[in-house]
């Protein structure tokens, strides 16, 4: 069954502030990974991971430097799932 | 007439690591003396790397220098002459000849010809391939007391205006004598290879391109968050897998000692694995570097010289690189 772009939100904000230190709430759709989230290239690997695993979707290595920010990654889980 | 049956070898049921040595190349070179032409910084390399210091081997020492420095540590260590070693396995992608192998002249200058000899191309998981081809050759009656050494001068092999990889590189040799044991002491080795994943640590263009096309002196480079991904989720199930294979779990495990490639693929294969934190964890990245085949035994030997863990104690070591291949067992410490 899909996830609704609702519920990949919520669970990418989980895994980013997992990964990051920082609170669920400052982890909105139009931030930035790189400039307002302070999340580098090898901490973003992770986050993908985390999130093809969780959301059972492939995000490929070149797909992810297109990701800019949480709303980004959330349009591309939503129209990667099966 | 009948035809005769063959003899086939066979070797004793178990194996160990014997004695093992280590040399580093004798420069420590800092991030402040890379970071010019790659406009980059002490704290961008060691946030990202964990970086402080590579050592780097001087124009006067080549890769089969450091690899017989490492061997006569090992030979020292297992209490073994050049004579009592019956075959030699050089692991390195830096030493700059097709022909004749490194290996065959390096059993010669130890005192170990006319010892079988010859060298694999297995870069970063080299010394696990080694220790793997090592162990079976022992087992199969082929070889009494074999020599694997690690050896790479990776500085020859850099672009210092490289961003991706160059900075990350050092120079060094370890070595190991495997042979007979009473007890096990070598887990099978679980290895593999990727190569529909060729290009993410490559040379730039080939030997033939630098002589038809002008092109210059061929150079490393990978991607490295490809990398880093494939390192840690691919990597951790394959040392997990070596566990399994060895019949120990993370909790019997002394120490984990995975190629320094990046303290934060460490970090992250820790967390993956599971480990207690109990078990020591080789650091030696942050001061030597990233030196290819030789970083698990280079990083071994100071565990043992510092006394992090002593003799006997049971080691995790994993292997990942350029091929993309990979190799990992479990064994007891000499
Ligand atoms: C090589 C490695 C340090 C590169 O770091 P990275 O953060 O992944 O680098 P990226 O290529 O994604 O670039 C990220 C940013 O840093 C910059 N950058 C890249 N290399 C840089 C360097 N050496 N110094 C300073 N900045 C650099 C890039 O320009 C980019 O900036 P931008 O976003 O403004 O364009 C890292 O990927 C790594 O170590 N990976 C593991 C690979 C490994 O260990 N391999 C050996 C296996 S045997």
């Amino acid at each position: 069954m899909a996830y609704t772009e609702q519920e990949i939100l919520a669970g990418l904000v989980e895994i980013v502030s997992e990964e990051t230190g920082l609170p669920a709430d400052s982890v909105l759709p139009e931030k930035s990974f790189t400039d307002d989230l302070d999340i580098d290239s090898l901490s973003m690997m992770t986050i993908v991971t985390l999130a093809e695993e969780k959301f059972d979707v492939r995000i490929p290595d070149d797909e992810v430097k297109n990701l800019a920010t949480v709303g980004d990654a959330v349009s591309f889980i939503v129209g990667a799932q099966g | 007439m009948t035809r005769p049956t063959l003899t086939q070898s066979s070797g004793p049921a178990h194996t160990r690591i014997l004695g093992l040595g280590g040399v580093r190349g004798e420069l420590v070179v800092t991030n402040d003396e890379l970071v010019g032409p790659i406009d980059s910084s002490d704290e961008w390399i060691r946030q990202r790397t964990g970086i402080i210091t590579r050592r780097r081997a001087g124009a006067d020492t080549d890769v089969l220098d450091l690899a017989e420095g490492a061997a006569r540590a090992a030979l020292d260590d297992a209490g073994l002459s050049g004579a009592d070693i019956d075959a030699v396995i050089l692991s390195t992608v830096t030493y700059f000849h097709q022909t004749p192998s490194g290996a065959a002249i390096l059993a010669d200058r130890i005192g170990a010809t006319p010892a079988a000899a010859y060298d694999i191309s297995a870069a970063c998981a080299g010394y696990c391939y080694g220790i793997g081809q090592a162990d079976a050759l022992v087992r199969a009656g082929a070889a009494h007391n074999v020599l694997v050494i690690g050896a790479e001068k990776m500085s020859e092999f850099v672009d210092p205006t490289d961003r991706s990889i160059s900075f990350l590189l050092g120079d060094g040799a370890g070595a190991v004598v495997i042979g007979p044991s009473d007890i096990p002491g070598i887990g099978p080795t679980i290895w593999g290879s990727d190569g529909s994943q060729a290009h993410s640590i490559r040379q730039t263009h080939s030997w033939l391109d630098m002589r038809d096309s002008g092109a210059g002196w061929p150079t490393l480079r990978q991607e490295g968050p490809s990398v880093y991904k494939w390192a840690v989720w691919k990597m951790a199930p394959i040392a997990q897998q070596a566990m399994e294979a060895a019949g120990v779990g993370p909790d019997d495990i002394d120490v984990f000692i995975p190629h320094q490639a990046n303290m934060r693929i460490i970090d992250q294969m820790i967390k993956q694995l599971k480990l207690p934190d109990t078990v020591v964890v080789a650091r030696d990245i942050a001061d030597t570097g990233n030196t290819s085949a030789a970083s698990i035994p280079l990083a071994t030997e100071r565990l043992l010289r510092e006394g992090q863990v002593s003799s006997g104690a049971l080691a995790l070591q994993i292997g990942f690189g350029a091929g993309l291949v990979y190799a990992a067992q479990v064994v007891v410490l000499p």
